[in-house]
């Protein structure tokens, strides 16, 4: 089993209208000091078997296809050990 | 002639399009999110509402529905195809139109007749309108916010594939005042507000929508063109 994590982040550039009442909602709450907030996506996908090269390429396949949209948003993929 | 609606699951304005579709002249043909067959129609609607619960991204999954397949080849071979809300960020989310659907910059839902100008009648679900037409036509949605990036803004506008614009109001933050485009062809449209909603004078703003459903009747011609 490998346990491979993708995140998904909208471009800097594109607006983040859930970032922007996350961040109007932290001084009312009493959190001071924050100055963005940028909300993103957390996919842990479980692979049977031996994680080869080439299942990580898959993996990052899906993550450009499928999990991200590559006009509004970038995308990692890492390999989450242990 | 024969267009096809699409129901996916989550649809929701499937039934006012099929009934715009008949209102508009043309023969309604209900299309299933699982099958993988146009069943001979001859141009596709896709609706609106909230495919797949618009889960992950609003149309990212039903862009890879069966049907969807058949759309995409048929769209690239001529076939007029018409997403609406829901079905315009699914035409974006298949590569049919450039840029993409985010959320509204109010963060808010919202809902209102909102007058439009037609900008491009030479599509195949615009050319029954007139040129620089002001129309008001039902608007409601919370990820309606057109974006895209510098060059494809710039051909979109160079080459006239705006088809329609916000007036009065940006409602969603659409750059460009954006509420729809159109492919280079002219046969794939994208419109964020409803024109089936805007088939009766009873029913709504007025029947400013109409012209969409009447002009894919005579819109023969695309499909040479592509």
């Amino acid at each position: 089993m490998a346990r491979v994590v993708v995140e998904v982040m909208l471009k800097p550039e594109i607006l983040d209208p859930q970032g922007k009442a996350v961040l109007g909602a932290l001084p009312r709450l009493g959190f001071e000091g924050v100055v963005d907030v940028r909300q993103g996506k957390r996919f842990e996908l479980e692979l049977d078997g031996e994680l080869t090269e080439e299942r990580l390429g898959e993996v990052r396949s899906a993550a450009e296809t499928l999990l991200s949209n590559p006009v509004i948003e970038n995308y990692t993929v890492r390999v989450q050990q242990g | 002639m024969k267009i096809g609606v699409v129901t996916f699951p989550g649809s929701l304005d499937d039934g006012d399009a099929r009934r715009a579709v008949r209102l508009g002249g043309g023969e309604a043909v209900s299309l299933w999110h699982g099958d993988r067959d146009l069943h001979s129609v001859d141009a596709v609607v896709l609706p609106g509402g909230f495919s797949y619960g618009d889960y992950l991204r609003c149309g990212a999954i039903a862009r890879f529905a069966p049907v969807m397949e058949e759309v995409v080849a048929a769209a690239k071979a001529g076939m007029p195809v018409l997403g609406i809300c829901n079905g315009f960020q699914i035409l974006c989310e298949a590569h049919l139109l450039p840029g993409a659907l985010i959320r509204n910059d109010h963060r808010t839902f919202v809902c209102r007749d909102q007058r439009l100008r037609i900008e491009n009648v030479s599509t195949a679900w615009t050319h029954h309108y007139p040129v620089g037409a002001e129309v008001t036509i039902v608007l409601k949605n919370g990820e309606g916010s057109y974006v895209a990036d510098r060059s494809t803004l710039d051909h979109l506008e160079a080459e006239g594939r705006v088809i329609a614009r916000y007036l009065d109001v940006n409602p969603n933050g659409s750059v460009h005042d954006i509420a729809g485009i159109t492919n280079e062809a002219g046969n794939v449209v994208g419109l964020m507000p409803h024109p089936e909603h805007a088939v009766e004078a009873l029913c709504g703003p007025g029947d400013d929508g109409l012209a969409v459903f009447t002009s894919v009747l005579s819109s023969g011609t695309f499909a040479s063109r592509c």
